[in-house]
């Protein structure tokens, strides 16, 4: 018999890989251009670049296509390239009141100030398939664009900031502070603690667990979160705003130290209210804190949730646990993990042979 | 040869990979090599580091590459292998990366490589001074099995309080007159931590006793390195009454070389449905069968 398991891996690994490649290519369809991928798949390009934790639209777009359209893939592909590029410093803090803002509700309250702003979003709209989308061609876009801008004679900009909701309620001594269970941020670089330069240890800082969460998976975020509103848990979580919009990026200049405004990013951000049991004192409302790069409001919702879930005094769920919640949602990491099980495990499958057969002996 | 020298010969060669040096950059590296003297200072401690994400999968041996990459320079001969093979899939694969990032040598022979990244075994033949063996690590703590949470266990090596992990080997024996550990069976370090030795099989642990060559474990997933470094007593679990034992192959061989000292991989021949038993190390097992057919070591 042939001695199979020592040669040959190297062929077969070349032709998977071609095998791959040809699946995509062997259509008669064209070419998928990097533009369509932008502007016609935005939200999955948003979603590859906030769980790719790197903010670059073309390069997601490529990810994607890359990818053959599986999200973790690419997200994946997005932190490998980030790996090759210098940390060459950390943009100023920004508050998100400067946001330029696109969409911003509050499901806490019916009219809140500066208006509850509906933007772009498809939570209204049934969902039924629209058959007219499989066959439309260019210029059924520009007859669109075209006659929803007819009537309108001119478009009135968005004030330049809304005021925060939650500020309201801060002033009436109503918001209860972070929970003392993270750690005093430490005083480094940008004064965060970087989880992408750092491991992630316990206790956590604040700034820790507000990244991991930032670059979690959506999926893996959506679950831990569900499973806490749903039951396994004790948050009753309010939209107090959800604002999703383009914020100013700010960098000290090396030469002059001065701040320079170097581009925008677009974020959806989600604070979410939710009643604190205090143990003594009057009872307040706690903050859930969700952010993320591009436009996923399930994600930035569900950060928010875990964000106000993980400090929970004492955890009596896992969703409560910043342990098992931080570890966990990392879409890159448990993807990788999952399928490493793919790999050849004969030499340890091995050693359990031995321990089983020695025990049946045994018995 | 220097870093520098190197570049000036092979820079330009190298504008088809559009990457530094070994891929990672040298701020990153800088930070690996660091703390991978830090677990050299403390055989058997898990120090945690910026784990950086590589273009191969977590849990596919990202610990290991950053190793790897952060050590090799342009004079190093590298050898990759999993499960004891050079021509295993995933290794085959590291090594292109390795090799397409720096252009480094490589070579399947264990006596030659410089530096040897490794998934579940230890290389059959005693790995000599100066040489390193970089081992792909999945689950770091030993004492996850027992204890759940990081802050936790963290506590408990902190004040060596490992109790619980006796206690399971003390009730694996009440049970089933055995200690069931097959592969990651637990160590103790310079008297000191116990560690994590990767999944080789317990075949592979007494290598790791006294030994001449570094040994270094990365996990990049959960972002921990830690070291056996040379002349460090490393020592299985193990009661006055109840011994450790490794796999025990009875009385087969290889039937390539017809080695029996050696870790054998057990193989199903779907024809007969008949075991039969092939080295693991595939680089000793051509080694043993050149020798047998007087062609020396040429491998």
């Amino acid at each position: 018999m042939a001695y199979v398991a020592v040669k040959g891996g190297r062929e077969a690994i070349e032709n998977a890989g071609r095998f791959f490649r040809y699946e995509q290519v062997k259509g008669a369809s064209d070419p998928l251009a990097l533009d369509q991928i932008c502007e016609q798949l935005h939200l999955a390009v948003d979603r590859v670049m906030g769980e790719g934790a790197l903010y670059a639209p073309r390069l997601a777009a490529l990810a994607l296509k890359q990818s053959s359209g599986d999200t973790f893939e690419a997200a994946f592909m997005l932190r490998a390239y980030r790996t090759t590029q210098p940390r060459l410093g950390y943009s100023i803090g920004q508050s998100t009141e400067n946001m330029r803002v696109i969409r911003r509700i509050s499901a806490a309250f019916k009219e809140i100030p500066g208006g509850q702003i509906l933007g772009p979003t498809s939570d209204y709209n049934l969902r039924l398939l629209d058959f007219a989308l499989a066959e439309e061609a260019s210029h059924t876009h520009h007859r669109f664009v075209k006659e929803l801008f007819a009537d309108v004679p001119q478009v009135s900009p968005l004030i330049d900031t809304f005021p925060k909701i939650i500020e309201i309620l801060r002033k009436e001594n109503l918001i209860a502070g972070c929970h003392e269970n993270f750690r005093p941020e430490a005083k480094i670089e940008a004064e965060i603690y970087d989880v992408t330069r750092n491991a992630i240890t316990f206790p956590v800082y604040r700034s820790a667990a507000l990244q991991a969460m930032a670059m979690g998976e959506t999926g893996g975020l959506l679950a831990l979160a569900y499973s806490n509103m749903r039951g396994f848990g004790v948050v009753h979580p309010y939209v107090g705003e959800l604002r999703m919009g383009y914020l100013p990026v700010n960098v000290v200049n090396p030469y002059t130290q001065k701040p320079e405004l170097i581009g925008e990013i677009k974020v959806t951000e989600a604070e979410i209210i939710s009643k604190l049991e205090a143990n003594e004192g009057d009872p307040k409302f706690q903050i859930g804190y969700g952010i993320c790069l591009g436009h996923n409001e399930t994600k930035a919702i569900s950060m928010g949730v875990l964000d106000r879930a993980i400090q929970t005094g004492e955890p009596g769920v896992p969703s409560e646990d910043p342990e098992f919640v931080l570890l966990h949602v990392d879409g890159v990491e448990s993807m990788g993990f999952c399928n490493h099980f793919k790999l050849p495990h004969y030499v340890t499958f091995q050693s359990e042979l031995d321990r089983l057969r020695k025990v049946q002996e045994e018995a | 040869m220097k870093l520098k020298q190197w570049i000036e010969e092979n820079g330009s060669a190298r504008k088809a990979a559009p990457y530094s040096f070994a891929f990672i950059d040298e701020g990153a590296k800088r930070e690996i090599r660091r703390k991978t003297l830090k677990a050299v200072a403390i055989p058997g401690y898990q120090v945690p580091f910026g784990s950086r994400d590589m273009p191969v999968a977590r849990g596919w041996g990202t610990g290991g590459i950053q190793l790897t990459l952060s050590l090799i320079g342009p004079g190093d001969v590298l050898k990759v292998i999993d499960q004891g093979a050079d021509d295993s899939v995933n290794a085959v694969n590291i090594r292109q990366f390795v090799q397409y990032t720096t252009s480094a040598r490589t070579t399947v022979n264990t006596k030659k490589a410089t530096l040897i990244q490794t998934r579940h075994r230890i290389p059959e033949e005693r790995m000599g001074k100066g040489q390193i063996l970089v081992l792909q690590v999945p689950i770091p703590e030993p004492l996850r099995e027992v204890e759940p949470s990081e802050k936790e266990t963290r506590r408990m090596h902190a004040e060596a309080d490992y109790s619980r992990i006796w206690l399971l080997l003390y009730e694996d024996i009440v049970r089933f007159k055995e200690i069931t550990i097959g592969a990651r069976y637990p160590v103790i370090v310079n008297n000191r931590y116990i560690m994590d030795p990767s999944p080789i099989p317990r075949w592979d642990l007494p290598k790791l006793h006294m030994a001449e060559a570094l040994f270094l474990f990365g996990a990049g997933r959960e972002k921990r390195i830690y070291a056996v470094p040379p002349h460090t007593p490393v020592r299985a679990l193990e009661f006055d009454d109840h011994k450790f034992q490794i796999e025990d192959f009875g009385d087969h061989a290889c039937r390539y070389c017809g080695e029996r000292g050696a870790f054998l991989d057990e193989i199903i021949d779907d024809a007969s449905g008949l075991r039969v038993y092939f080295c693991s190390d595939t680089s000793y097992c051509q080694k043993t069968r050149g020798k047998k057919d007087g062609f020396g070591d040429r491998a």
